[in-house]
């Protein structure tokens, strides 16, 4: 009999487990026509709007709404400008801040401005001269993605690098 | 009981009759039932040999006063069709009978002279069930002003059956938009607030945003990109000519000018920072007005000049915060939940407007000026920047809507809504729109 209940419950864990490996499997979820998988913790993380300035020099970084704190990703891209800009020393870039359309227009101005220092001065704690760097916020006025969504937005707020001669 | 219940029920029957004998308006409850009223083409009498040209500006007019008083939400203009008397003979001597049996409770009635060089528009405010005129004036002018006097009589007209001063001989200054939703063409613009006598003020060479007029409307204070540089600028409307405010070493934004036109208040960023700083125009003199490491924009000053509303995000997201003109004394007034911005104070000094975000939703509100009694008065999926008529009544502000993934179906909408949050209605422009803001009373 205490067999017969081991077997039992023995049954009833793996019918467990596999109803739970059953939802662990899914990882993307599809909000509308976007695909949620290239956002992480509200930041962009795909490659789909990111041009390069050198062969492995991404030259755009993304926030999360309404905020203008780098990530570990934000980082590693700015280390490989700074890198590629320690051996271009005659290049100089601008930097442009950039915010979605979900916010009021004045105050993205001043994320905007607010999201390229961040780049600015991370680029500045490598070793890069302010003198090589300017800033321009464009507020939420130049989207990259022209569409309304959580896709389009966290692909619109970004800090891109531009060569400024 | 019942008997003295039946006496005050007569009692106040009859005295609400008698009060109907002078027609007025409370424009501060909600819900309010249009006063009708009948607004009679004004009669040429003509003296040149351009008769239709002149027979036209007659009814133009009341067309003016009757679109004017119709979009108020106050008013409904009655038929002409209807209308048994002729507008010469209407202006002499009303029959109020017939008026009367049309329903109208007012009329108006007016007189047209026009020769080349001179305009003289006469009109008369007729009180229809108490058979008595109320109001009678007459204006000389230049042709070409007619539509200013038209809208000028609206406003006459308003005062004196709400008691409240108008806002239609005002001007409304906004940015015209087109073009792809990511690489918008803007240009700044102007207009009657009846939509009519578009101008374009910038060739849209350069993003321009957020204009504002100073107390006289003759000067706009606005944020472009001229050079790729952003700054403030002011412009002078007759003139055209613009120049930058200052020299800042960095981006100037989001300005307004002081109540007594002196002053240009703005954000300017510096190391990522936005702090408020004023300009003096005469002195060139700049004032720092908040010091803070958070972003401190969109100011606006109390009508007194003493007290200005500002845009901090301070306490970690955005929220309404009032100070002292001099930056001293800084107190947080929005509490409630979600974020706030755009804050802009009523001329009439109570109230402050405001957008509001919450649950992914937007919406314009006011509240008293030390944050009490929050009143969200719409809702929608993208709105925001109210500006106030000059007489704290109504609200004009922009909307954009969702769009494809391409950028397609997106629009942006000049709107108004009365303080009441009744009456809300598209103000139509010749182009897609953003940014308005209202002039004073151009005739004070």
């Amino acid at each position: 009999m205490v067999l017969g209940n081991s077997i039992r419950s023995i049954l009833l864990l793996i019918m467990a487990a596999i109803i739970l490996s059953a939802c662990a499997a899914k990882t993307t979820k599809k909000v509308g026509d976007y695909s949620i998988s290239q956002i992480s913790g509200d930041t962009y993380t795909g490659d789909e709007t990111v041009k390069y300035l050198a062969t492995g020099v991404p030259d755009r970084v993304f926030f999360a709404t309404n905020k203008s704190i780098l990530t570990t990703a934000s980082r590693d891209t700015l280390r490989k400008q700074a890198a590629w800009l320690r051996e271009n020393k005659n290049i100089n870039i601008t930097v442009e801040g950039h915010c979605d359309e979900r916010g009021t227009r004045e105050y993205n101005l001043a994320l905007g401005e607010r999201r390229a220092n961040a780049a600015k001065d991370y680029l500045m704690t490598y070793g890069i001269s302010g003198n090589r760097i300017s800033v321009i916020s464009y507020g939420k006025e130049r989207p990259v993605n022209a569409g309304s969504g959580p896709l389009a937005w966290s692909q619109n707020r970004r800090s891109v690098t531009v060569k400024a001669n | 009981m019942k008997n003295v219940f039946f006496l005050f029920f007569l009692f106040v029957v009859f005295f609400a009759k008698s009060s109907f004998a002078l027609v007025e308006i409370d424009i501060t409850r909600g819900n309010l039932n249009p006063l009708p009223i009948a607004v009679s083409p004004l009669y040429v009498e003509s003296k040149s040999s351009e008769v239709l040209k002149e027979l036209e500006v007659g009814s133009e007019i009341a067309k003016i006063i009757e679109t004017n008083l119709s979009r108020s939400g106050l008013f409904s203009p009655l038929e002409k069709d209807s209308f048994v008397q002729k507008p010469d003979i209407a202006h002499l001597k009303p029959r109020f009978e017939d008026w009367k049996l049309i329903k109208a409770q007012a009329l108006i009635t007016g007189k047209v002279n026009i020769t080349s060089e001179k305009l003289r528009i006469e009109f008369r405010l007729w009180d229809v069930l108490a058979a008595k005129e109320i109001m009678a004036l007459a204006f000389t002018t230049v042709p070409d002003n007619w539509r200013r006097v038209a809208h000028i009589i609206t406003d006459k007209i308003y005062k004196r059956l709400t008691g409240e001063d108008g806002y239609f001989d005002t001007r409304i200054i906004y940015v015209a938009e087109k073009g792809p939703k990511n690489q918008r063409i803007k240009k700044l613009a102007i207009m009657d607030q009846d939509g009519k006598n578009t101008k374009y003020l910038t060739l849209g060479n350069e993003l321009v945003l957020t204009p504002r007029f100073n107390p006289t409307n003759q000067m706009v204070t606005y944020m472009s990109y001229f050079r790729n540089l952003p700054r403030v600028y002011l412009l002078d409307i007759e003139t055209g000519v613009q120049e930058v405010v200052g020299e800042f070493p960095g981006m100037t934004f989001a300005p307004r000018f002081s109540p007594d036109g002196k002053k240009i208040i703005m954000s300017f960023a510096k190391d990522g920072n936005s702090d408020i700083f004023t300009m003096n125009l005469e002195t060139r003199v700049v004032e720092r007005i908040t010091e803070h490491p958070a972003i401190d924009t969109s100011p606006s000053y109390s009508p007194d000049g003493k007290y200005i509303c500002f845009n901090s995000d301070r306490s970690g997201y955005q929220q309404i915060y009032v100070m002292r003109s001099d930056g001293s004394d800084v107190k947080r007034i929005t509490f409630g939940q979600g974020i706030y911005g755009t804050p802009v104070w009523s001329p009439r000094g109570d109230l402050i407007a405001f957008t509001k975000m919450y649950k992914n939703r937007f919406y314009i509100g006011v509240m008293r000026i030390d944050g009490s009694g929050e009143r969200l008065l719409t809702e929608n999926y993208y709105q925001e920047a109210p500006s106030w008529s000059p007489n704290g009544r109504v609200l004009i502000f922009y909307r954009e809507t969702k769009s494809g993934s391409q950028g397609e179906g997106f629009s942006a909408t000049l709107w108004s809504i009365d303080l009441t949050g009744y009456n809300e209605r598209l103000v139509e422009t010749l182009t897609d729109a953003s940014d308005p803001s209202w002039s004073s009373l151009l005739s004070k």
